[in-house]
C-alpha cells in the first residue's frame, strides 16, 4: 500500500568505490517490481538501501511521499524475506512470527491471532511449535515469509528467496509467492533475482540492473519484444539473442540490412532515418524466432555444428564465424533429424527483428540509453 | 655436563623415543603380525586397522593410567586409611574429622562463594567486552590488552595484586594502588587482605581479572558466528540494540556460554595458587585446594588431605561430565 520514489539513488563504499548511480525509480502501489542483473551488479545493495540496512550515500528514497532516506529500517514499513531465510534458529516458527509483533507491543491475542492468520495462508498451522531447524528448505522459505506478513508492511522486500531451494521447490515456491501476491493486490514488492524466468514470470514490471546503473525499466514482455540496447537485449531470453554484424541498405518505415557475417539479407520493423544508409549495426534475432529460408530469402547461411534435440524444440548450433564470436543458435519448432554437418539457411519474420547501432535499439535510440559496460552472461 | 645440554639430550631421546615407538610398532604391525600379502592379505589388512589406533593409543593411555588413574585409587586409599598406624583402615573417620573442623567448613562456603561469583562475572565480563570490542576501530587493541592477563601465570597474578593491595603504617607513604587511590580521595588505608568476607571478594578480582580475557576471545569467536543476517532481520523487525543482544545474539550463542561457564567454574574448585600466595588462607579465606595442600604438606596429615582431595574430586566431576557433553554438542 506505498508507492516508492528513488531519485538520483548512489552508493559508494568508502568514499572511493561506487556500486550504483544515478538511480532513478518510481514504484506504484501494488506492482511487483523484480530487479534483475548479473551477480555483482548491486541488486542486493539496492534492496537492502530501500530497507535501511545499507545507507544511501546520495539521492533520495521516497515512501508514500516521505523522504526516508534517515528513517531507521523497522519505521519505513517494510519487510525483507532473506535469501538465507535468517530465522532465529533458537525461536519456533510461532516466535519467528511473532518477534516483531511482541516489540511493537502487540497485545497477546492480536499477535496469536495475526500468526494463526499467516501460519494458515502460507500452511505452517501445524509446524508452529516447531524450530526452524526441523523444517525443510521451502517451510523455512515460508516461515520467512510469513515473518513479513504478520507486519502487514506497505512494501515486501525480497531478495533471491528462492535461491536456496532446489529446482522442483523453487517452481513450486514460485507459484505460491504469485498466488500470494494476488491475494494481496495493494501491496507492494520488490524481489530481486538473478533468474530470468523468476523475473518474466513474477514480475508487473523488471529492472534491468546492470554496471552500476539502471539498463532498462520496463513489463516482461516489453523487454523482451523492445529491448533498448544489446545489453538487455542478450540479457532476456534463453538461449540469448543472436547478434549478427550487419549493415544497412536501405531505410524508411522498415529497414532492409545486409549481413556480411551470415551472407544475406533481412528486413526488420524498424524504422531508420536516411542518414542511417550504410550504417555499420548489429542485427539482432532470436533464436526462437529463426526460421528454414529458402534459397533466396535467406539472412544467415552456416554450417550446423551441434544439434540438441530437446522433443518439442531443436536447437542448431552454428560454426562460429570467428573463434571468441558466440556461435549463431537456432531454435526449431519439432524435431529435424540429420542437420549435423549440413549447411541450413535461416531468416525470420520482419517483426522479430531487432537493429542496434552503438549498442543501442534504434526504437529508443534517442531516450538517453544506459548502455552498461559488461558482459550479459 | 653442562645442565643445557642434558636437556637438549633428554628432548632429542623423548622426541626420538616417541616417533620410534609409532614408526616401529606400525612397521611391525603392517610387516610381521599382519603382513599385507598372502592368502589372507585382505583379513590381514582389516585386522592390522583394527588394532592400530590401540597401538597409537597406547603410550597415551599408559600414562593417563600411571599419573591420573592410579593416584585417583591410591588417594582414596589414603582417605581411608590412617598412615601413622601403620595404614590401618579407619573407614571414614577421616571425613569426620575433617567435617568437625571449622576450617573446612569455611573452606567449603568460600568455595561456593568463589563458584558462584568468579564464573559468572568472567562470563558476563567477557560477553560484554566481546560484544563491544566487536565494532570498534580499536577494538583489537582493546582485546589485547584484556587477554593479556591470561598470558600470567596465577602466583604471578598474585603477586602483583599483593602489591595492589598492599598496605603501609599510616605514617608512610601508601604503596599499594589501592590504597593510594583511598588516601588520594581523603579515605584510610586498609588493610585489604585482612577484612574477612571481603577479602574473599578481593581474592576472587584477581582470578576475574584473568578469565575475562579467556571468555572474551572464546565469545568474541561465537558472536561472529552469529549469521549477519538475522541480526540484520531483527534490526527490520524493530528491536533495538539492547534487544538484539539479549534476544537474538545471546540464545544463538548460549551453547559456547555453557562452555566458557563451565570451563572456569572447573577452575575455580580447583582454585589454589592465588589464595596460597595472596593469604594462606588466613583471615578466613581458605579454600578447598589450599586446605587440602595445608593438611597433607604442612600437618602431614594424609588422611585428611586425601580425604579433602576426594571431596574436590567428587565436587568437580559431574560439572567436568557437563563441560564435555556441551563441547561435543557444540561440535555438531
Ligand atoms: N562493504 C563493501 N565494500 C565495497 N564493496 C562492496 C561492499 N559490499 C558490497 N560491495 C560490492 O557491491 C557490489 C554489489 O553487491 P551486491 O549488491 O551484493 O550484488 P548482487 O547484485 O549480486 O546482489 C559487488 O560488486 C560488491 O563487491
Ligand atoms: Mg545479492
Amino acid at each position: 500500500m506505498a508507492n516508492l520514489k528513488l531519485t538520483d539513488v548512489e552508493k559508494t563504499y568508502g568514499g572511493t568505490v561506487t556500486v550504483l548511480s544515478d538511480i532513478n525509480l518510481e514504484i506504484e502501489t501494488g506492482e511487483l517490481i523484480v530487479f534483475v542483473g548479473p551477480s555483482g551488479c548491486g541488486k542486493s545493495t539496492l534492496l537492502r538501501m530501500v530497507a535501511g540496512l545499507e545507507k544511501i550515500t546520495g539521492g533520495t528514497l521516497e515512501i508514500d511521499g516521505v523522504r526516508v532516506n534517515d528513517v531507521p529500517p523497522s519505521e519505513r514499513g517494510i519487510a525483507m524475506v532473506f535469501q538465507s531465510y535468517a530465522l532465529y534458529p533458537h525461536m519456533t516458527v510461532y516466535d519467528n512470527m511473532a518477534f516483531a509483533l511482541k516489540i511493537a507491543g502487540a497485545s497477546r491475542a492480536e499477535i496469536d491471532e495475526k500468526v494463526r492468520a499467516a501460519a494458515e495462508k502460507l500452511q505452517l498451522t501445524n509446524f508452529l511449535d516447531r524450530l526452524p531447524k526441523a523444517l525443510s528448505g521451502g517451510q523455512r522459505q515460508r516461515v520467512a515469509i510469513g515473518r513479513s506478513i504478520v507486519r502487514d508492511p506497505k512494501v515486501y522486500l525480497f531478495d533471491e528467496p528462492l535461491s536456496n531451494l532446489d529446482a522442483a521447490l523453487r517452481v513450486a515456491t514460485r507459484i505460491e509467492i504469485a498466488q500470494l501476491k494476488e491475494q494481496m493486490p495493494d501491496s507492494t514488492m520488490i524481489y530481486v533475482t538473478h533468474d530470468q524466468v523468476e523475473a518474466m514470470t513474477l514480475a508487473s514490471r523488471i529492472v534491468v540492473l546492470a554496471g552500476g546503473g539502471i539498463a532498462q525499466v520496463g513489463s516482461p514482455l516489453e523487454l523482451y519484444e523492445r529491448p533498448n540496447s544489446t545489453f538487455v537485449a542478450q540479457f532476456i531470453g534463453s538461449p540469448a539473442m543472436n547478434l549478427l554484424a550487419g549493415r544497412i541498405v536501405g531505410t524508411g518505415k522498415v529497414t532492409t540490412l545486409e549481413l556480411p557475417e551470415g551472407g544475406g539479407t533481412i528486413t526488420s520493423h524498424y524504422p531508420s532515418k536516411p542518414e542511417d544508409k550504410g550504417a555499420e549495426v548489429k542485427v539482432g534475432i532470436r533464436p526462437e524466432d529463426m526460421v528454414e529460408a529458402g534459397d533466396d530469402r535467406f539472412a544467415y547461411r552456416g554450417e550446423v555444428e551441434i544439434t540438441e534435440a530437446l522433443g518439442e524444440v531443436t536447437l542448431l548450433y552454428f560454426r562460429k564465424s570467428a573463434p571468441g564470436h558466440d556461435p549463431v543458435i537456432g531454435k526449431l519448432p519439432g524435431i529435424h533429424k540429420g542437420l549435423r554437418g549440413q549447411e541450413v539457411k535461416l531468416t525470420a519474420a520482419p517483426e522479430k527483428v531487432h537493429v542496434f547501432r552503438d549498442g543501442v535499439s534504434l526504437l529508443h535510440r534517442d531516450a538517453g540509453v544506459f548502455v552498461p559496460g559488461v558482459q550479459p552472461h | 655436563m653442562h645442565p643445557a645440554f642434558q636437556g637438549l639430550i633428554t628432548i632429542a631421546l623423548g622426541v626420538g623415543g616417541c616417533v620410534a615407538y609409532f614408526y616401529f610398532a606400525n612397521q611391525a604391525l603392517d610387516r610381521v603380525l599382519f603382513p599385507a600379502r598372502g592368502p589372507n592379505a585382505g583379513r590381514n589388512i582389516n585386522r592390522a586397522n583394527m588394532i592400530r589406533p590401540w597401538v597409537f593409543l597406547f603410550p597415551a593411555l599408559f600414562v593417563l593410567c600411571l599419573y591420573l588413574a592410579y593416584p585417583v585409587v591410591e588417594t582414596l586409599r589414603l582417605s581411608l586409611t590412617d598412615r601413622d598406624a601403620g595404614d590401618a583402615f579407619v573407614g571414614l573417620a577421616n571425613y569426620q574429622q575433617m567435617a568437625s573442623e571449622p576450617k573446612f567448613w569455611e573452606a567449603i562456603r568460600n568455595n561456593i562463594l568463589w563458584l558462584i561469583v568468579v564464573p559468572a562475572a568472567s562470563t558476563a565480563l567477557g560477553l560484554l567486552a566481546a560484544q563491544l570490542t566487536d565494532r570498534i576501530a580499536w577494538g583489537n587493541i582493546a582485546k589485547s590488552l584484556i587477554f593479556m592477563p591470561m598470558a600470567i601465570s596465577f602466583v604471578g597474578a598474585a603477586v602483583i595484586w599483593r602489591l595492589i593491595y598492599d598496605v603501609r603504617p599510616d605514617e608512610a607513604d601508601q604503596i599499594g594502588l589501592l590504597n593510594a587511590i583511598v588516601t588520594a580521595l581523603g579515605g584510610d588505608a586498609q588493610a585489604w587482605l585482612t577484612i574477612p568476607f571481603w577479602n574473599n571478594f578481593f581474592l576472587m578480582i584477581v582470578l576475574i581479572w584473568i578469565q575475562t580475557g579467556f571468555a572474551m576471545v572464546i565469545l568474541s569467536a561465537a558472536l561472529r558466528g552469529i549469521p549477519e543476517e538475522t541480526i540484520e532481520a531483527a534490526i527490520v523487525d524493530g528491536a533495538g540494540p539492547l534487544r538484539i543482544f539479549f534476544s537474538i545474539k545471546v540464545p544463538q550463542i548460549y551453547p559456547t556460554i555453557i562452555v566458557v561457564w563451565t570451563t572456569i567454574t572447573l577452575l575455580v574448585l580447583k582454585i589454589f595458587d592465588i589464595v596460597f600466595a595472596m593469604t594462606n588462607g588466613q583471615w578466613e579465606t581458605q579454600v578447598l585446594a589450599n586446605y587440602m595442600y595445608d593438611k597433607l604438606f604442612r600437618a602431614n596429615d594424609w588422611g585428611v588431605g586425601s580425604a579433602a582431595a576426594m571431596v574436590i574430586m567428587v565436587l568437580v566431576t559431574p560439572i567436568l561430565i557437563w563441560n564435555v557433553r556441551q563441547v561435543r554438542r557444540e561440535m555438531r
